[in-house]
């Protein structure tokens, strides 16, 4: 909301610059978001003195002056102002200033005599259309003196930030009201030269009256809250007087036409929208505010035909739509050069109404912004008033007949109690009901004593006030936030632990930044298909649904790394998944994802330089299988994990913990560069995240925290006695897995096996074709005593005999 | 030579030699004394092997004990001390120590959990801890609980992606005040951070998910003294000693409610571009909880009262590390990422 600081100061007498004014306004109304200067584009311009004048010498219209515009020089100008005068003083724009309408001065000769800058006439300085003269300046400053601080030209535009429950500020009526609660000053309505038409007082009546000549009619109650008219005959479209044209300038609006201007001053200073018609365009000289029929359609101002619904309201004439209802009005009857009857409509619609027609057209406008949000249904009569007042001041014309005021029935406004003590519980100190009152009083509340407590009043403008908690923040703003105590009180420890899921995943993402992976956060969208949650309004077409995994999050992440020739990729996320659940949420989980594809290590001048190398440092499936292990053992801790083989395609391992599977390993495939090493993902369960209602709406169902039982790792005793192993080089058939092995190697060695470790593995050359050479390392320890050499190799004989026997597993000899 | 003195004499050598080895200062000096006393011919414990012939039958076994833990513990000690002069000194492989370490990759948080994360830490300073709950929420929890008015404009800036089917994803992290206030009992004290969701274009400075963390603070006599106070102090720890200003705002879910600034770091207060020339950087949005949430949770909003506060780490994030496009945060590129590494490329 633009706002004039002089606008304002036309209603208010307050004495504070416009800085402190939007101090003002920021700390107990509405954040001031901006304060702009206005009319810098006149900043360079100086007041000047004509100290000598003559005719030109080669011309008889200029004139050759000589100027003090405060450099301690006279200059030489050339003028063409038949008014040009010694000893007065001008605007005047020295060589180099550019003057608002883009032109440059410069320093040249005219007919031979120099010019060295320009005396500027009110049309060139964008001050009005008067050209016939340079302008006269009645004033009395030093030559130099900046026209901006020596006129009030340089009005200054607040820029309110308005949320959306007070639409009782988007005027200056609004504004000023709370400027003036603040300043403790008086504010009325700005007085307006030669204002004074009269109007009748309206005739209220419930869905139908003539106005005039003019019939109006509700076709169904509850369309609107209200619908004045008022017919206006014999004005004359033109253009606006100079001081209205600067007013709707200094808020940034631009002028049109008397009429539509007087319409715009009026949305601005007293927030109500209204709009004028042409009587001699409204077909059977009727207005009927009704449903639109659906599909019926209606060129707005804006020149855009509209297709409406039957949601929407219209006001038509006898048989077609001049405008939609708060909205936008129509083309067909605007007010031209022609008009000379109008039929002026100020109204007050349905806030809901507006919104969804608003939304539905996709058309925004002054009046739907302010109707949206709720205009006054009071300040109808004042603003009809001031607008045909306005109208006739300059645009001429006669007021026929009384206004007509439809539809309107004075709500009941019930008065709310305020505790005294309920301030002070809320605001944490006393505030004595006298000073309760009295800013409560300063922006229109009436206040009604009681022993104890306040009966409030609310005035019409402040629908959004309901509640005693709504006066509590009047007064806590009123009074100033600043004013509240600085001070930390004794506090109850809170009854609620730390959500397990957020321990876990800090856990998680602990151990994957120390394996040196990097952190993603990426946007949880993708193409989706079946089996995908599906948005109903989504941005765009390839991001409609929400992912299942967030490994094909992290997929798209690794591609744009590749684009940008980046071929060492490891990102993780911790994030939600969605499943689709047929008549609830969706399905919702917590994961862990991570990616690794490229060189596991930067490159070292003292790596080896070899292919083998080369193909050894690259992420493989053995390090996605380990970072598995890792991030299951972060997010499961002392629980039993293993991996166990999948059976999908490019899966490699599922995560087990238990007997569940939480996660999986396996192969990512990616729109990939020939150069890219293989990329290898790992996906884990944290938990589901429950989206069922905790309890029914507007009940609890409080339940002790429950801790997290937090998992222990036994103490083992250490040994003091030394270890004994002995290695085996075995032929295994590619049939028979290594877990099979190692499992009968456990079972066999019994307890006091410590480690079983694979070393080696190799085929080809000197291992029997169907086979491999594996080699396991076996590490036995005694808790009590040395292991004896015997003992030693009669478990080695055990071992083998029975992996000879079970899984046709021997020795290799060579 | 009777035992005592030989055992005197033992002693005498083993901390002489002692003594010797350890002093070493290099290898010349280590194997001076190792010819001192452990030397083959000379040396002084070669002397005292031989002086157990002298040793009576009875008393030999005494005093060969003796010896052996003498020679054994010098010979320990010079291994030991060799070893440690090697280490030390080796001239061996000093080289160009300029060149480059072998390095591994070095892991790194997103810059938005590193916000969240401090902001987690200053708060349970203060007494709070995490609550968590789903992104898919339903129309009640995300906006009904929390006393949005049906078809409202305030509803605006919740421009909502809604779900086929059933629900919602959350415009806020404000629908886990209400599922926690039905299901613990006050005094609560939680933050919640989370994902939120709005239907934004991806650009510059807007995404259409993005972290958002939330504070509640319920219990009997809470009042805005306790909302300011906490959040000033907030704003000290996280800002540095910066001043704070509160600015009456408007939250359908809060009452009275209130924007809070601190002061621009980068101009001191006195107007710069980077706070529009205000002096102040907007950093997060608070209030009382109103009662109808309260009630909405089943809490007696008269007996109990609170505040709530809510902020964009993301937005921190991006004035923090000076990040011009707020797309960074999300794109995961490994070269930015690894600058939050601080690692060398």
């Amino acid at each position: 909301m633009n706002v004039s600081y002089e606008w304002l100061r036309a209603f208010v007498p307050f004495d504070q610059s416009a800085a402190e004014l939007r101090e003002l306004i920021t700390a107990h109304t509405a954040t001031v978001e901006e304060l702009l200067a206005l009319r810098q584009d006149l900043a360079a311009i100086v007041i000047a003195r004509v100290v000598e004048e003559a005719a030109h010498p080669d011309s008889d219209h200029l004139h050759v002056t000589r100027v003090d515009a405060g450099t301690g020089t006279l200059l030489d100008v050339v003028c063409g102002a038949a008014n040009v005068t010694a000893g007065k003083m001008y605007p005047f724009a020295m060589t180099g200033t550019v003057l608002p309408d883009g032109l440059k001065i410069q320093k040249r000769k005219i007919r031979g005599a120099t010019s060295d800058g320009m005396i500027c006439s009110a049309r060139e300085l964008g001050l009005g259309q008067d050209h016939e003269g340079v302008m006269e300046l009645d004033v009395d400053v030093p030559p130099g003196t900046p026209l901006l601080s020596a006129l009030p030209l340089g009005d200054m535009r607040l820029v309110v930030d308005v949320l959306a429950n007070r639409p009782d500020l988007l005027s200056h009526l609004g504004v000023a009201r709370e400027v003036a609660g603040i300043t403790k000053k008086p504010f009325a309505l700005p007085a307006i030269d030669g204002l004074g038409a009269v109007i009748p007082n309206a005739a209220t009546h419930a869905t139908s009256a003539r106005a005039a000549t003019v019939d109006v009619r509700i076709d169904e109650p509850g369309l609107v809250n209200r619908y004045m008219g008022l017919v206006i005959r014999g004005v004359t479209i033109g253009p606006s007087p100079e001081w209205l044209v600067t007013r709707l300038a200094s808020i940034g609006s631009r002028s049109i036409n008397n009429v539509v201007d007087a319409s715009n001053y009026v949305l601005h200073e007293l927030g109500q929208p209204t709009h004028a018609f042409d009587v001699a365009k409204l077909g059977g000289s009727a207005i009927v505010v009704r449903r639109a029929t659906a599909g019926e359609k209606i060129t707005t101002l804006d020149g855009n035909e509209r297709t409406l619904n039957a949601e929407m309201i219209v006001i038509a004439d006898a048989s077609r739509p001049q405008g939609v209802a708060g909205v936008m009005g129509g083309r067909d009857s605007e007010v031209t050069e022609s008009t000379r009857d109008i039929f002026v409509e100020v109204a007050n619609f349905n806030p809901s109404r507006i919104r969804d027609a608003r939304r539905a057209l996709g058309l925004s406008s002054d009046a739907a912004y302010r109707f949206e949000r709720g205009v006054d249904l009071e300040i109808a009569p004042r603003a009809l008033e001031r607008l045909a007042q306005l109208i006739v001041l300059v645009a001429g014309g006669q007021i026929d007949g009384a206004p007509v005021d439809l539809g309107y029935e004075r709500p009941a406004t019930p008065a709310i109690t305020l505790r005294v003590s309920r301030v002070a519980k809320l605001l944490g100190e006393p505030v004595g009901a006298d000073e309760i009152a009295a800013l409560l009083q300063s922006v229109g509340f009436d206040v009604d004593r009681t022993a104890n407590d306040l009966l409030i009043t609310v005035p019409s403008w402040r629908g959004d006030v309901v509640a005693e908690v709504n006066l509590i923040e009047e007064v806590a703003r009123l009074r100033g936030y600043d004013r509240v105590p600085m001070e930390i009180r004794p506090f109850r420890p809170g009854t609620v632990g730390d959500d397990p899921q957020w321990i876990t995943s800090k856990r998680v993402r602990e151990s994957l930044v120390g394996a040196g992976l990097l952190e993603a956060r990426a946007m949880p969208f993708v193409a989706g298909g079946e089996s995908f949650v599906k948005l109903t309004n989504p941005m765009s077409e390839n991001e409609g649904y929400l992912r299942r995994e967030i490994l094909d999050t992290l997929a798209r992440r690794a591609e744009y790394n590749l684009a940008r020739m980046e071929g060492n990729v490891r990102l993780f996320e911790i994030g939600s998944v969605f499943a689709p659940r047929s008549g609830a949420l969706p399905a919702e989980q917590l994961r862990v994802a991570a990616l690794v594809m490229g060189r596991r290590q930067p490159p070292h001048f003292s790596d080896p330089k070899t292919p083998e190398f080369e193909a050894w440092v690259r992420y493989d499936q053995w390090d996605a299988k380990a970072l598995g292990q890792t991030i299951a053992a972060a997010a499961y801790p002392a629980q039993p994990v293993s991996l166990r083989d999948a059976d999908h395609p490019d899966a490699l391992w599922d995560i087990v913990v238990g007997d569940a599977v939480v996660g999986a390993v396996r192969r990512v495939s990616l729109d990939a560069p020939v150069w890219a090493a293989p990329a290898f993902g790992v996906e884990l369960s944290l938990g589901d995240l429950d989206s069922s209602s905790v309890a029914p709406q507007g009940e609890s169902a409080h339940r002790p925290f429950s801790r997290t039982a937090v998992s222990v790792t036994r103490y083992v005793p250490l040994a003091s006695t030394p270890a004994s192993e002995f290695d085996l080089a075995l032929l295994v058939p590619d049939t028979v897995r290594g877990e099979q092995v190692e499992r009968v190697i456990r079972r066999v060695s019994g307890k006091l096996l410590e480690r079983v470790e694979l070393f080696d593995q190799y085929s080809g050359k000197g291992v029997d074709p169907g086979h491999r050479s594996l080699a396991w390392r076996l590490t036995f320890r005694h808790p009590e005593r040395t292991l004896r050499d015997r003992e030693m190799d009669a478990r080695r004989s055990d071992i083998l005999r029975a992996l000879a026997d079970e899984l046709n597993v021997r020795q290799r000899s060579n | 030579m009777d035992l005592q003195e030989y055992i005197a004499q033992a002693e005498a050598i083993e901390h002489e030699g002692t003594a010797a080895l350890q002093s070493a200062a290099d290898a010349d000096a280590l194997e001076a004394a190792r010819v001192a006393f452990l030397g083959d011919r000379q040396g002084r414990v070669k002397g005292l092997q031989e002086a157990l012939r002298g040793i009576s039958k009875d008393d030999k076994p005494a005093a060969g004990k003796r010896f052996n833990e003498a020679r054994t513990r010098l010979e320990s000690l010079h291994g030991d001390r060799k070893s440690a002069l090697q280490h030390a000194m080796s001239p061996v492989d000093r080289g160009d120590l300029s060149l480059a370490a072998r390095r591994q990759w070095r892991g790194a948080k997103h810059p938005v959990t590193l916000v969240i994360e401090e902001i987690e830490g200053i708060f349970r300073e203060l007494g709070f801890t995490v609550a968590q709950g789903p992104e898919a929420e339903t129309e009640w929890y995300n906006f009904g609980a929390l006393n949005f008015p049906p078809n409202h404009p305030a509803l605006d800036a919740h421009d909502t992606l809604y779900l086929e089917g059933e629900g919602l994803l959350r415009t806020h992290t404000s629908p886990v005040q209400v599922r926690t206030l039905q299901k613990y009992e006050p005094p609560i004290r939680v933050i919640i951070p989370g994902t939120v969701y709005r239907r934004d274009f991806f650009d510059a400075s807007h995404a259409p998910a993005f972290a958002q963390i939330e504070g509640l603070c319920v219990d009997e006599n809470i009042s805005f003294v306790d909302l300011k106070s906490t959040l000033n102090r907030f704003a000290e720890r996280f800002f540095g000693a910066s001043r704070t200003r509160f600015r009456p705002s408007f939250f359908p879910f809060t009452e009275p409610s209130a924007e809070m600034d601190v002061q621009c770091g980068v101009c001191g207060g006195s107007g710069c571009p980077t706070c529009k020339g205000t002096g102040w950087i907007e950093i997060l949005g608070s209030g009382m909880v109103h009662p109808n949430v309260l009630e909405a949770a089943g809490i007696d909003s008269e007996r109990y009262t609170g505040w709530a506060f809510g902020m964009g780490p993301a937005r921190i994030a991006v004035s923090r590390y000076g990040i011009p496009d707020i797309r960074i945060l999300y794109d995961s590129d490994v070269r930015f990422l690894d600058q939050v590494a601080g690692a060398d490329r």
